[in-house]
């Protein structure tokens, strides 16, 4: 154990990886724009700057702990410093904090009333840019950025992408895609993590509020809800209930309130989902073709991988991924329906951003017709619920409608890394014997790491299966699944790391605690449903004999 | 080209290199430095050839004794007296003339190669003196040529040239008599120090790479020399570059390299071509590639061009951009040394510093620090410039004052102008004012002044300079090189340029010089790298010799050297002028008025002060008031 000084009290460190890092545990919250423990140390907005025994000022994240250091964080010179460095900031973006979508959340926003800003001395002299709304998932504008490079590091080191990069240098830098092409044009998978990062409203979610009120407002149409697993344990978010919290039945109960017409979970669209993909595994291990069979309930990683790996594509999954199943199920039963004369809007509210394109792929439209119509993330539907003045902290929890109100846990988990796989297994496995499910549990499947292996025995077979969460990880996997070098049969990749409950349309921020929060919501909610095997569904197994009977190829697959 | 196998060749190919100058009746030495190829010396290299090919069997009156070989005509690297080109020195008496044009090359043939006379109007003068002999000029015979001995001496586009002034002698010595570990410890003694401004021991630095546990290992040198003002490493890459590669070479060696970049600005063309020249025909003859003069000793070099970014100059950003990112200067640690190009234990110094290094083996480290002050020794090449009689490039002992420099070298003031100040390291140095004109030039000793060596571009000011306007054109250079990342040096650097433009242009007030001494406080201790953290310098520094004339500007709305466009006032003196209206001829708005045979007037209101009437006037009648 090695002792620092940190204002004149002597605190203990051990491995951290840096002098902010001693700080921060001992309790003081150094502001900062460009450091996240998960991406490389960028050391450009130098908020973190600390002061030495000898006067010598540097940036803490930058720093390595030595035994005996004596550091002071907040002396006059440290004050003068941070509060021109966030001046210099403020005077180069736009100051019209009232009617910009991080009003509250921005982080920029946060610390100029945290130091004190009184005045900018500067007047902001940067030209203009055009806003970037052309992709279908986030919307770019150039003018709110700081350049603290959050985004690009996090698409180049955890998703392997690199869309986002620096253009220009000195003030006139910008963050942009190459040779200055819109976002619609990029490699972009619309995964939304640079969103996540973004400390300022500079990458924003690409709302579609005002059309799902239009549609809420209109009597001639029936709106129905989807609600995707990961949403429950991040809405009360920004309502004070506590991080990881299930507040599912107050979410239905306000969705209600609001005027939707029927509320349903995705968690019943993953029990498809899992049905449908056991099979197609289980074909595909008898036949011995297109393996590895990769998962598609990821649209990240679904056009990751047509982007980048499109001699792979074959290995994706026919199957539609739980939002489309679900939203194919209930366009073909207005259709069925001809009593009811209103025309079926489905909205799904989902913790993800590309999850937007998806429902404009042309292989998710039926008839001429979306079977999604709208994606609502976490984060737009938290600013409706704001917007009706309805408390989510005291609102009384309600029950989902009927007839598809009812899931297994398997569909709960598909919204943590190794939940597909795990809800996969047990379908397999066909066993609700609490031991067979927890040894499924222990293949491991679960934990947060960026790839994890595993080889189970389905009959006879014995069944590689590789987990990954981050696309940067798949990435490299995906290369040596193509050289020969890995070998599986079932590949599970989720875009986000730690998988949905990090999804680029959650409420942010979301640090450590949150992460471990939401990721233990969801296997809890697991560890209370009754019914733990999706084949136990009883509606499913209804819907097998009825209305997807015959249909289940036009329904739920892709061609 | 001989294949140098081992070093008995090349001891041999030196004699005969030496021995085929020597019977050369006359070498005519052309600068091809980039001033003098400005100037035109390429079509006087051309004109010379021709009249050497036309005449094959000339008589050469003054060296009778070698007449059997031939009469060369080369191109050498920049002489350094840049002021004086196109510049032509011919061997073996040393003549040098000076700003010689195309149409002199027929009667420099004619009357000094055949005849051996000289031709008086091409030799340069001072003071009423006129001076043959090259060594014999002021400007050179206070200098101390090592690094640049060779520059103007020798034709750069060919490796034998270099051999045979001792080149390779010391690759040769260490190869063959020292262990690597013997030659860190001779540069450590030397006590060299890093050329490209910040003065770090070279052996030290080489000391960390070679204890490093990655075996896989880099040289680089860094010729990204982007000071305004400053072409030290370009003449020594255009006019000597087998010296550096030398260096290099003894580096690599030292620390168990097998690889090496060259990092070049493209905006120096001729050097990388030069550069291209020297590898290629060191790895023709055996000096470059595997097993050196068979010492199992291996060695590749590869040049880099820049794209053109000062910030490049900076260690980390230089490696970030041959590895193909953009350049943009990465935290440390880790440094260099640890992980530098390609995440391995990098040497990286500057041209001028690996120039150093054969003469160092050569000669010993004791003898290199008998020169300048031991804890900085050797010597410092300057690009001497602005308002100095002499401009160009200088080498003299660190230690040297700067009045010597000025004077003695300089030739003084130009126009017998009074001297300011000089600015020192370029723009991220400070400036230096008559008080300091007798501290010694070394690391140290301007540490002390708040200024720095830099890489050693000096500008040279006059009375009539305008300080604020010297601070607002390297501020104006920073805030474009910036590269962005750091908030301090990105914005800091923005806003310091605004209020500077200000000032000049008369809408200055005091609180802004309250604001640019916050703002440089921050940019200073807060920005990332080194660049950065001395972007606010000539601000600081100006502000701090120069306060009276910043106060000036924003409070008194005047300029003292008329320099600041804003506060000039154009007047037309009634006693002079005589109404011949050629003043309201050629203003371009209609400003000026007045009735034929009486004075004229200018309408302040509407003059743009250009000052086309005043040097329209034909009798002084109108001058800038103040």
């Amino acid at each position: 154990m090695s002792y620092m000084t940190i204002n004149n009290r002597r605190v203990a460190f051990t491995d951290e990886k840096n002098v902010l890092s001693v700080i921060r545990k001992s309790g003081i919250d150094l502001p900062t724009f460009c450091y996240h423990s998960e991406l490389s140390t960028y050391g450009a907005c130098r908020m973190c700057v600390v002061e030495d025994d000898r006067g010598r000022v540097f940036a803490s994240c930058s720093e390595t702990p030595r035994d005996g250091m004596v550091i002071y964080t907040n002396t006059p010179r440290l004050q003068h410093h941070r509060k021109m460095i966030l001046e210099l900031l403020l005077a180069s973006h736009c100051r019209d904090c009232t009617t910009c979508r991080e009003n509250g959340v921005c982080v920029l926003q946060k610390l100029a009333r945290q130091l004190g800003i009184n005045y900018v001395r500067f007047e902001n002299t940067k030209p203009q840019l055009p806003i970037d709304e052309t992709s279908d998932c986030i919307v770019l504008d150039s003018n709110k950025c700081i350049l603290c490079g959050d985004c690009v590091r996090t698409c180049e080191e955890i998703q392997g992408i690199g869309v986002l990069d620096f253009a220009f240098r000195g003030s006139k830098m910008q963050v942009t895609p190459a040779f200055n092409r819109r976002m619609a044009e990029t490699d972009c998978v619309g995964c939304g993590q640079c969103r996540s990062v973004c400390p300022t409203g500079a990458i924003t979610i690409k709302y579609n509020v005002s059309p799902v009120w239009r549609e809420v407002a209109d009597p001639n149409t029936r709106v129905v809800v989807q609600i995707a697993p990961a949403v429950r344990v991040a809405i009360g978010d920004k309502f004070g209930i506590p991080k990881g919290e299930n507040s599912l039945g107050k979410l239905v109960a306000a969705l209600r309130r609001m005027g939707f017409d029927e509320i349903y979970d995705t968690n019943f669209g993953a029990d498809l989902t899992v049905m449908e993909e056991s099979k197609e595994l289980l074909e595909r291990l008898e036949s011995g073709q297109n393996l590895p069979l990769f998962t598609s309930c990821c649209p990240g990683w679904v056009k990751f991988c047509e982007n980048r790996f499109p001699e792979l594509r074959g290995h994706i999954s026919t199957c539609r991924s739980p939002q489309q199943m679900f939203g194919a199920l209930l366009k073909e039963e207005a259709r069925m329906n001809e009593a009811d004369k209103r025309r079926t809007v489905v909205v799904s509210i989902m913790p993800c951003t590309a999850k937007k394109a998806e429902i404009l792929r042309p292989e998710h439209m039926t008839e001429g017709e979306q079977d999604v119509d709208y994606v609502l993330t976490t984060t737009e539907v938290t600013r409706m619920i704001q917007e009706t003045g309805i408390d989510l902290a005291v609102i009384e929890p309600e029950a989902l409608d009927m007839p598809f109100g009812i899931s297994s846990g398997a569909g709960a988990i598909f919204g943590v890394t190794g939940g597909v796989t795990e809800a996969v297994l047990r379908r397999l496995m066909n066993s609700s014997n609490v031991e067979v499910l927890e040894e499924i549990s222990y293949t491991g499947v679960r934990g947060v790491d960026g790839l994890k292996e595993a080889t189970v025995l389905v009959g006879e077979r014995e069944v590689k299966i590789a987990v990954v969460n981050g696309l940067k990880t798949a990435g490299e996997l995906m290369e040596r699944i193509k050289t020969g070098e890995a070998h599986y049969d079932f590949v599970e990749v989720m875009a986000c790391k730690r998988g949905c409950i990090t999804g680029g349309g959650q409420p942010v921020p979301i640090g450590p605690r949150t992460k471990k929060a939401r990721l233990e919501g969801l296997y809890k909610i697991d560890n209370m449903a009754q019914i733990k095997l999706s084949n136990e569904n009883p509606i499913i197994q209804n819907l097998y004999q009825g209305l997807l009977k015959g249909k289940e190829h036009k329904l739920l697959h892709n061609e | 080209m001989e294949r140098i196998r081992n070093a008995q060749v090349l001891d041999r190919v030196r004699e005969e290199a030496k021995e085929a100058i020597k019977n050369s009746r006359c070498r005519i030495l052309i600068c091809a430095g980039t001033g003098c190829l400005a100037g035109g010396s390429g079509e006087i290299y051309q004109r010379m050839c021709e009249l050497v090919k036309d005449n094959p069997d000339v008589e050469v009156e003054f060296a009778p004794e070698v007449a059997h070989g031939p009469v060369e005509v080369k191109k050498s690297g920049c002489h350094g007296f840049c002021e004086m080109g196109p510049l032509m020195r011919i061997e073996p008496q040393g003549i040098l003339y000076t700003k010689v044009q195309p149409e002199d090359c027929e009667a420099i043939f004619q009357r000094t190669i055949v005849k051996g006379d000289i031709i008086r109007h091409l030799l340069y003068k001072q003071d009423g003196l006129e001076y043959q002999k090259q060594d014999e000029i002021p400007f050179y015979k206070k200098q101390t040529r090592l690094v640049l001995k060779n520059c103007g001496h020798i034709d750069a586009e060919h490796i034998n040239e270099y051999i045979s002034t001792g080149g390779y002698s010391a690759l040769e010595k260490v190869l063959f008599t020292m262990k690597p570990e013997e030659v860190v410890q001779e540069i450590m003694d030397s006590n060299l120090r890093g050329r490209g401004g910040g003065g770090f021991t070279t052996g030290y630095k080489w000391s960390q790479v070679a204890r490093q546990k990655e075996t896989a290992r880099y040289v680089v040198c860094n010729g990204d020399e982007g000071d305004p003002g400053a072409f030290m490493d370009r003449s020594i890459m255009e006019g000597d570059p087998h010296k550096m590669i030398e260096g290099m070479m003894i580096a690599a060696y030292a620390v168990g390299a097998q690889e090496g970049y060259i990092y070049v600005r493209a905006e120096y063309p001729l050097a990388i071509s030069r550069l291209r020249t020297a590898i290629a025909q060191a790895e023709e003859c055996g000096l470059l590639g595997d097993n050196i003069m068979d010492s199992g000793f291996s060695f590749r070099l590869h040049i880099n061009r820049g794209a053109g970014a000062f910030v490049c100059g900076e260690g980390s950003a230089l490696t970030a951009s041959i590895e193909g990112n953009r350049g943009m200067p990465r935290v440390k640690p880790p440094r260099t040394v640890e992980q530098g190009l390609f995440g391995k234990p990098t040497v990286l110094n500057n041209v001028e510093t690996f120039a150093n290094v054969p003469m160092i083996i050569t000669e010993g480290a004791q003898w290199y620090k008998s020169i300048g002050p031991e804890k900085s020794p050797g010597t410092k090449a300057f690009a001497l410039t602005g308002s100095v009689k002499n401009t160009g490039l200088i080498e003299v002992p660190m230690g040297t004052t700067l009045r010597e420099v000025i004077y003695d070298i300089g030739g003084g003031i130009k126009d017998d102008g009074e001297f300011k100040a000089v600015q020192i390291g370029g723009p991220s140095g400070g400036c230096l004012v008559t008080p300091h004109l007798d501290i010694s030039l070394d690391f140290d000793s301007l540490k002390k002044m708040g200024a720095m060596i830099g890489s050693g571009g000096l500008v040279v000011m006059d009375t009539n300079t305008c300080m604020v306007e010297v601070a607002r054109f390297f501020m104006n250079f920073t805030q474009n090189e910036s590269c962005g990342k750091c908030v301090p040096c990105r914005e800091g650097t923005k806003r310091m340029l605004e209020i500077l433009e200000r000032i000049v242009a008369g809408n200055g007030t005091l609180e802004d010089l309250d604001i640019l001494d916050e703002l440089a406080q921050t940019i200073t201790e807060t920005a990332l790298c080194g660049l950065g953290k001395s972007a606010a310098l000539p601000v600081m520094s100006t502000l701090k010799l120069f306060r009276d004339e910043y106060v000036e500007h924003v409070v008194d709305k005047k300029c003292v050297s008329h320099t600041c466009t804003a506060f000039r006032k154009f007047i037309i003196s009634p006693e002079r002028c005589k109404g011949c209206s050629k003043c309201a001829r050629n203003c371009p708005v209609g400003a000026i008025s007045g009735k034929i045979k009486e004075p004229f007037t200018i309408d302040t209101e509407k003059c743009i002060k250009c000052g086309a009437c005043e040097s329209a006037c034909a009798f002084g009648a109108i001058h800038i008031e103040g």
